[in-house]
Formats: structure tokens, C-alpha cells, sequence
């Protein structure tokens, strides 16, 4: 029966030559279909980071124009923050930490040939990328794109002589939509791979954990998104056919909104997170060469996290005109919620702790996301306290706080994943000098960025302002030199981000060729060729142990991959 | 070709068989339903609501259930698929408890809804062309 | 063309036990609960908040509602007996079996047009108020998923009436008896509650 399936590989493995077209655009390889989410997405995050180049230009230097734009104009200004958030969370985060990882991993890391649906798969990208026409389109419409914020509430989102934006409301919930749909399609996949098609000898707890992370996060999100798919209907209809969902003069209500957006919104921050901290896991014990140190532990807490998560989202509506008594409860289970994050963490430091440590760029970027996740989670604290949130709800402390929770999940962690399995994915190691440069420009860039906007947050900066020249006492020098810091600090970051373009592209074309394990790993997708063919592997391996037996004692390798039979 | 589709097959009847050795009577099945939809619809003529809402609603559930039991065998699926199920509606009723207090509210001690508060919510009268917007 | 020569070994793998394709509709369903959930949830906040929403639910017509629902659980019963067929590797008799659930489905779309062309009549539009708004949306929501189904298992039917895929005449299966669910509740909360 092996013997059978053996061949069975072969034979796919023998493909007629096919065109260009067919081979990148048309295929239903897994991993083929990762690039192409990985490179849509990181394509995004440079048209959301000039958004974010843009209205930062305007924030600390107002009325000046910006080089590559001119003039930011109102309008300009919220349909810029609008975008950039809208397009970091769906159109980056989400393509690059589930569905691009997700899919090149899961395969590999268990075992298998593919996914189980390999034509859905493809189908899944194809909706994505429609999503991605359909978004900029709503640039392009009457009225240009949608600019009511990323968390669309009515009645500026639902009234068109409101928001000025008509057909771009419209276009832009369409994108969402059409992202939702993908990403369902993407999970079933995920999921029903992992859960089935694991190599023979793999139990439950011989997954890795980035595998557990991506699966659970699919979970998640498959489970929160539905209330909000209702409600992007619903809200459409209250655009284009007058219905009166959350209109409150003809028996709607706008909270309603609210609760159906954060009844997914909350989840999702987690869908994002699990997969970030699933990659540093993996990174940590490879340059540790130890042991994850509680691998259950590590497992229950993403449970436990992924079944809270529904139970916390009204902290984004404490000041919203919710039941008070409502409050009390979200601000406990709120609070909660931070524990399995903190033993997670915990967990990792516990890893790090007497292991042999090697500071190669992923691992850099693996301690660098603990350091500044644990600050965007501490700081959550005290937003999570609904009479804190009164004072700190809607200004600069909560975007400084979600910046620090969000950079490192989609930021640090993408580039901890990239440069970790660029030698996998593209057979050719990435240049760790220039992967260092790129690292400490970019984390001292983010956190000068950042930490000026917890201190402008607190003296009272309102978010989503324009023009803070219109709020005289926000007017003050002090303030005004911490804002133009921070957007100074991100042009520095920016500038960065070119070390890491220039190393990525050269290494492709030009690095040296990676070995089959140059990071001497465990993991199955360390056993496959560099890069893997299709089919991965002539004949599917078979597991004997968990991921994570490093240093182990009386053997002569510090590592012991999973297959190996002795 | 005709290999593979009989190796998928057996793959899929295999475990089939060995599940699936007695089935309901799937006509039974069927007729019960039929009579239950009948009792859900002659409920409320009795005209007592707390009779209309069992007949309705409970009924409805004991429907669901029979479809859930005996056409979609939830019954002989592994456990874990049960379990998924009942998550997800146990989710729902979450999202209820968080948000019927507020959507169900007319009026805070800042704000209210004035449609709700003047109950000026009320079906148009048939037969005449009725104005879309306001 | 069938799939079964380009299908990786990772789809006949069943960890689990359960086969793949049945693993998948079951995840399917689970966020399908939470779509129509979250609409269904909002609806019955509504309902549930004043009696004005209540009156307006006065004017559906039970009968009809009653009748699509024999309609729906007819096809039902139609589909599992196609599954039944197909176990027993009856692939003609699975492909007409289907074609009397699609015959159902379709029917159910039909009464609902001529059901909504007289409600618009007479002036319960979409924006009339919000009664009508959920009524339209939800009823709306699960005939486009009746429409989806009946069109995917006519693709299903053709391929089982030459004993192909015959594994996936119990997944449209599955996928018809929950949207049948669906509606076993949407019928009391439209036309019954009242």
C-alpha cells in the first residue's frame, strides 16, 4: 500500500512542462499558492505603509505637502486612515500569517503531499485576489474610497449623505466580503488537512505548534465571522435599499452594528496573534536547541485564549452607550483573558532560559516580538478596565497599545517566518548580516514611534484627527515635537524596510545555496528537498517523535528530527 | 482512472458500510415531520400563547433534531462533530446575552430611539404604492 | 473529468476517521450556524423588544410558509434516500433521487417568487419597516444558499449517474438537510410567532 502511494507521488511528480501561466498562476501547489498570497499581501503592506507615510506627513507637519501625494485634504485624511487599517489587518495580516504560512507549513510540517482540496484552495486565492481588484476600485469610484474608519459604524457608513462616500461604502464592504469568503474556503481547508491528513506515527501532540496556532486561528475565525457577514448584508441593504437596520428612526439601531462587528473583531485580533506566536515558537526551540518548555501548556492556553476571545469584545463599546452593568462583566472577562497570553509568554521565556542561544535574524526577530508584545499586552490592561478606558477610549494610548500588539503579530512575525523558511522556500539563504541592519533599523525605528503616542495618547490626542492645530491646548510645543518624532521615526523605518527589499531580491536571485536543514531543525519540512518539489517529498514521511527534541541527553546530534527512526 | 474512482469509493463506502449497516426508515421518518409541521401550524389557532410558542419553537427543535439524527447521521459521526455543532450555537446564544441588552433597550439616560419610544413602527397599509424612504 | 487522478494522497488520508469530504461539510455548516446565527439573533432581538414588530409579522402568509416547508423536508427525504442509493452503489438511482430534491428545491424558489411578487404588491417592500427588512434578508439569505444547492447537486447528479464521486451525494446531502434546519426555524420565527 505504501509502495502503491510511493509511486502514486511519482507520478505526480512527472508533470508535462507547462506554460509560465499555468505553473504560477493556474496551480493548485500549495506552495505556489502561499507565494502568491505572501507577495499580494507584502504588495499591500507597501500601499497601506505609504497611507500610513502620508497622513503621518500631515499629522506632525499640517498643511504641508507631502511629497508623493500633496495636499492632505479631510477627506484625503480619514479615507488614508481608513485604508490603512482596513488593508494591515485584511489585507496583509491575515494573507501572510495564515493563509501564505498556512499553507507552505501545514503540508510540510505534517507530512503530507498538499492540502486536502487543492482546487479550492486555488479557488480560495482567486476570491482573494477579486477582493484586492474590488478594494481598489473603491478608490477609484464617485467619491472616492470609503473613509469611515476601518470599523465602519453606522450612521456614517450606512448613510451616504453622510459619509459623501456612497459607491466606495459600498465597494469597500463588498472587498470585505469577498475577503470572508476566501478565508472561510481557506480555513475548511486548513483545518480538514490538519485534522486528517497528518503522516502515519503523527499523534495530536506531535504537531507543531505553529501547525496547532493556524489551525486553531482558523477555527476562530470560521466561528466569529458569521455574525458579522449577517451584518455587512444587512448594512448594505441599509446603503442601496433603504432598509433601516441600524438606523434608529425607523427601528434600527446603530449598536447593533457595533455588537455584530465585535463579536468577530475581537476573535480576530487572536486569529491574527496565534499564528505570530506560533512561528516564534518554533524559532525560539530551533536557536534555543531546546525543548519547548510546556508544549501542552502552550496548547491549552490557545484553546483557552481562542474561547475566551468571545467573551470579551465589548471593551471596544464601554464609552458607546452600553449597559453599564454589560461593562462590569467585559471588563472582568477582559482582564482575564490576558492570563493564558501572559503564560504563553511565560512559557517562552522558560524555553529561552539556560538554552544555547544563537542570535541568527529570526531568532532576533522572534525576541523582539516577546519584548514588544508583551508591552502592547500590559498596555491593554489598562484599557481592558472600563473606567481607565473612559479617560484612554479613542485617543492615541489605544493606538499605540494596538500597535504594539499588532506590528509584532504582523510585522515582526512575518519577517521571523520569512527569514526563518527563506532557505526552504526559495533554496537559497537570505544574507544575516543585512537581515540584522534591517532588524535593529526597524525595531528601534517602531518603538520610537510608538512610545512618543502612549505619552500623546495620555495628554489627551484624539484619534483620528486631522489638524491638531485646531485643538489649541494639543497645540503645545512638547506635543507637537513628540508627534513630529514619531512620524520622523517611521520615515527612518521606512527607509529600513529597503534593506530588507534589497536582500530579499538578491538572495533570490544570486544568495548561496541552502542545504537541506541549515537550521538543523526537527521538523518534517526540514527533510524536504530545498525548495520541495511538487508532491514534497518521492515517498511521504513516516513520524516517530514530537517536534521539539532538542539537546536531548546521551545523543550525539543536538537535534532529532521526526522521521528519523532511531 | 476507473481504479482510482472505485479506490476513492471504497475509501468512502468502506466506512460507510460498516456505519450505515441498518437504516431508519427514512419514509417514517418523513411522515413524522409532516405530522409534527401540521401540529406547528394548527398550534396557534388555538389561540393560548405559551401553546403557540411550545408548538412553534419546540417543535421545531424536535424537527431539527430528527433531520440532525436520522438524515444527517450526527448520531454515528465521531463525537467531535457534535461537539462543533453545539459550540457554535452555544456562541450564538453568547452573542445574544452581550447584545439583546442594548438592542432590545428604547432609551438610555443620554439617548433614545425615537422610532421605538413612539412605537411608530408599524406595517404600511395594504393595497396602496407605499413611499421607500421615509 | 474525474478529479480522482490529480488528487493527492493528503485527501485519502483519514486521521481522524471520519473521510475528508464529510470532515470539510460538517465545518461548513459550523460557519453557516454562525451566519445565519448572528442574523437570526438580531431578529429575534427585535421581535422580542416591542409588540409594533410583532403586528407587522401579522401579514405573512403561514400557509404558504407551511406548504415550502412540506417542500423542504419532501427533498430532504428525497436526498437521503439518494445517499442511501449511492452506498449501495446505485448511481443512476442516487442521480434521480437528487434530480427529485433539486425538483424541490427549485419548487420552494418558486412559490417564494410568486409569495414575494404579491407581498411587494401589496406594499411590503424591503424598506416598508423592520420587520419586513429581516424577513426579506433571511428568507433572502437562505434561498440564495437553496439556489447554490440545488445547482451544486445538479453537477453532482451528472457525475453519479455514471458512478462517479459517488461519495459526494452524501455531501450535498448534508448540506441540504441543514439548510432544510435552517428553515425548519425560520418558519415558526417568520410566519408562526405572531
Amino acid at each position: 500500500m505504501v509502495v502503491q502511494h510511493a509511486e502514486h507521488a511519482h507520478e505526480h511528480g512527472g508533470h508535462a512542462q507547462q506554460s509560465w501561466f499555468r505553473t504560477y498562476m493556474l496551480s493548485t501547489d500549495h506552495k505556489i499558492i502561499c507565494f502568491q498570497y505572501m507577495f499580494t499581501g507584502m504588495a499591500l503592506a507597501l500601499v497601506a505603509g505609504f497611507f500610513s507615510y502620508v497622513f503621518r506627513m500631515q499629522m506632525a507637519f499640517p498643511g504641508m505637502n507631502v511629497p508623493g501625494w500633496g495636499l492632505v485634504t479631510p477627506a484625503d485624511y480619514n479615507m488614508l486612515v481608513t485604508n490603512h487599517g482596513a488593508i494591515m489587518i485584511f489585507w496583509v495580516a491575515m494573507p501572510v500569517l495564515i493563509a501564505a504560512f498556512g499553507n507552505y507549513l501545514i503540508p510540510l510540517m505534517i507530512g503530507a503531499d498538499d492540502m486536502v482540496f487543492p482546487r479550492i484552495n486555488r479557488l480560495s486565492y482567486q476570491i482573494f485576489l477579486l477582493s484586492v481588484v474590488v478594494l481598489f476600485v473603491s478608490f477609484f469610484v464617485d467619491g472616492g474610497g470609503f473613509a469611515g474608519a476601518w470599523t465602519m459604524y453606522p450612521p456614517l457608513m450606512a448613510k451616504a449623505e453622510y459619509s459623501l462616500t456612497g459607491t466606495g461604502s459600498s465597494v469597500f464592504l463588498l472587498a470585505v466580503a469577498l475577503e470572508f469568503v476566501a478565508f472561510l474556503l481557506g480555513g475548511i481547508n486548513f483545518v480538514t488537512t490538519a485534522m486528517n491528513a497528518r503522516a502515519p506515527g503523527m499523534k495530536l501532540y506531535d504537531i507543531p505548534i505553529v501547525v496547532w496556532m493556524i489551525v486553531i486561528a482558523s477555527i476562530l475565525f470560521m466561528a466569529s465571522v458569521g455574525p458579522l457577514i449577517a451584518g455587512a448584508i444587512m448594512m448594505l441593504f441599509d446603503q442601496q435599499l433603504g432598509t433601516a437596520f441600524f438606523d434608529p428612526n425607523r427601528g434600527g439601531d446603530p449598536i447593533l452594528w457595533q455588537h455584530l462587528f465585535w463579536f468577530f473583531g475581537h476573535p480576530e485580533v487572536y486569529v491574527v496573534l496565534l499564528p505570530a506566536i506560533g512561528i516564534t515558537a518554533e524559532i525560539i526551540t530551533v536557536f534555543s536547541r531546546k525543548k519547548l518548555f510546556a508544549y501542552k501548556t502552550v496548547l491549552n492556553t490557545a484553546i483557552g485564549t481562542g474561547v475566551l476571545s468571545f467573551t470579551v469584545w465589548a471593551h471596544h463599546q464601554f464609552v458607546a452607550g452600553i449597559d453599564p452593568r454589560m461593562a462590569n462583566i467585559f471588563t472582568v472577562t477582559t482582564l482575564i483573558i490576558s492570563i493564558p497570553i501572559a503564560e504563553m509568554m511565560f512559557v517562552y521565556i522558560a524555553t529561552l532560559y539556560g538554552g544555547s542561544i544563537t542570535l541568527a535574524t529570526p531568532m532576533l526577530w522572534a525576541l523582539g516580538f516577546i519584548a514588544t508584545f508583551l508591552i502592547g499586552g500590559v498596555t491593554g490592561i489598562f484599557l481592558g478596565a472600563s473606567g481607565a478606558d473612559i479617560y484612554l477610549h479613542d485617543t492615541y494610548f489605544v493606538l499605540a497599545h494596538f500597535h504594539y500588539t499588532f506590528f509584532p503579530i504582523a510585522i515582526i512575525g512575518t519577517y521571523a517566518g520569512v527569514t526563518y523558511w527563506f532557505p526552504k522556500m526559495f533554496g537559497k539563504m537570505m544574507n544575516d548580516t543585512l537581515g540584522k541592519v534591517h532588524f535593529w533599523g526597524t525595531f528601534i525605528g517602531f518603538n520610537c514611534i510608538f512610545i512618543p503616542l502612549f505619552f500623546t495618547g495620555m495628554l489627551g490626542d484624539h484619534r483620528r484627527i486631522f489638524d491638531y492645530t485646531n485643538f489649541p491646548e494639543l497645540s503645545t510645543p512638547m506635543l507637537e515635537g513628540l508627534r513630529a518624532f514619531a512620524t520622523i521615526s517611521l520615515l527612518v523605518m521606512l527607509g529600513f524596510q529597503l534593506v530588507f527589499i534589497y536582500n530579499f531580491v538578491t538572495s533570490l536571485l544570486w544568495g548561496p545555496k541552502a542545504e537541506l536543514n541549515p537550521w538543523r531543525a526537527n521538523t518534517l519540512e526540514w527533510t524536504a528537498a530545498s525548495p520541495p518539489p511538487h508532491g514534497n517529498w518521492a515517498v511521504l514521511p513516516t513520524v516517530h517523535r514530537g517536534p521539539y527534541e532538542y539537546s536531548v541527553p546521551d545523543r550525539k546530534e543536538d537535534f532529532w528530527p521526526q522521521n528519523a527512526p532511531s | 482512472m476507473a481504479d482510482h474512482a472505485s479506490h476513492d469509493h471504497d475509501h468512502g463506502a468502506g466506512d460507510a458500510h460498516a456505519e450505515h449497516t441498518h437504516h431508519p426508515n427514512y419514509v417514517r421518518i418523513w411522515a413524522v415531520l409532516l405530522v409534527l409541521l401540521v401540529v406547528s401550524v394548527l398550534g396557534p389557532m388555538v389561540g393560548i400563547k405559551a401553546v403557540t410558542l411550545i408548538t412553534a419553537f419546540g417543535i421545531a427543535i424536535v424537527k431539527a433534531y430528527l433531520v440532525a439524527k436520522n438524515f444527517m447521521h450526527l448520531d454515528l459521526a465521531p463525537k467531535l462533530v457534535a461537539y462543533i455543532v453545539v459550540t457554535m450555537v452555544v456562541f450564538m446564544v453568547l452573542f445574544f446575552a452581550g447584545a439583546a441588552p442594548d438592542v432590545m433597550e428604547s432609551h438610555g439616560s443620554n439617548w433614545e430611539k425615537p422610532s421605538w419610544v413612539a412605537g411608530t413602527v408599524h406595517a404600511p397599509e395594504p393595497g396602496g404604492a407605499h413611499e421607500e424612504h421615509h | 473529468m474525474s478529479a480522482a487522478s490529480t488528487r493527492p494522497i493528503a485527501t485519502t488520508r483519514s486521521t481522524t476517521g471520519m473521510p475528508t469530504g464529510r470532515l470539510a461539510v460538517w465545518w461548513i455548516i459550523a460557519s453557516e450556524i454562525v451566519i445565519f446565527g448572528g442574523l437570526l439573533g438580531s431578529y429575534v432581538m427585535h421581535r422580542l423588544a416591542h409588540d409594533a414588530f410583532a403586528a407587522a409579522a401579522a401579514h405573512t402568509n403561514t400557509w404558504i410558509g407551511a406548504f415550502n416547508t412540506f417542500v423542504l423536508l419532501t427533498s430532504s427525504l428525497f436526498a437521503v434516500l439518494a445517499h442511501k442509493a449511492a452506498e449501495e452503489h446505485d448511481g443512476k438511482k442516487a442521480a434521480r433521487f437528487l434530480v427529485y430534491t433539486m425538483a424541490g428545491g427549485i419548487t420552494f424558489l418558486v412559490v417564494k417568487a410568486f409569495e414575494w411578487t404579491h407581498e411587494i404588491q401589496l406594499g411590503y417592500t424591503i424598506s416598508s419597516n423592520t420587520f419586513w427588512s429581516f424577513y426579506y434578508t433571511a428568507a433572502g439569505i437562505h434561498a440564495a444558499h437553496v439556489l447554490a444547492g440545488v445547482i451544486i447537486m445538479g453537477i453532482i447528479a451528472l457525475e453519479a449517474r455514471k458512478n462517479l464521486e459517488l461519495q459526494r451525494v452524501e455531501l450535498i446531502g448534508l448540506y441540504w438537510h441543514f439548510v432544510d434546519v435552517v428553515w425548519i426555524f425560520l418558519f415558526p420565527l417568520l410566519y408562526i410567532a405572531k
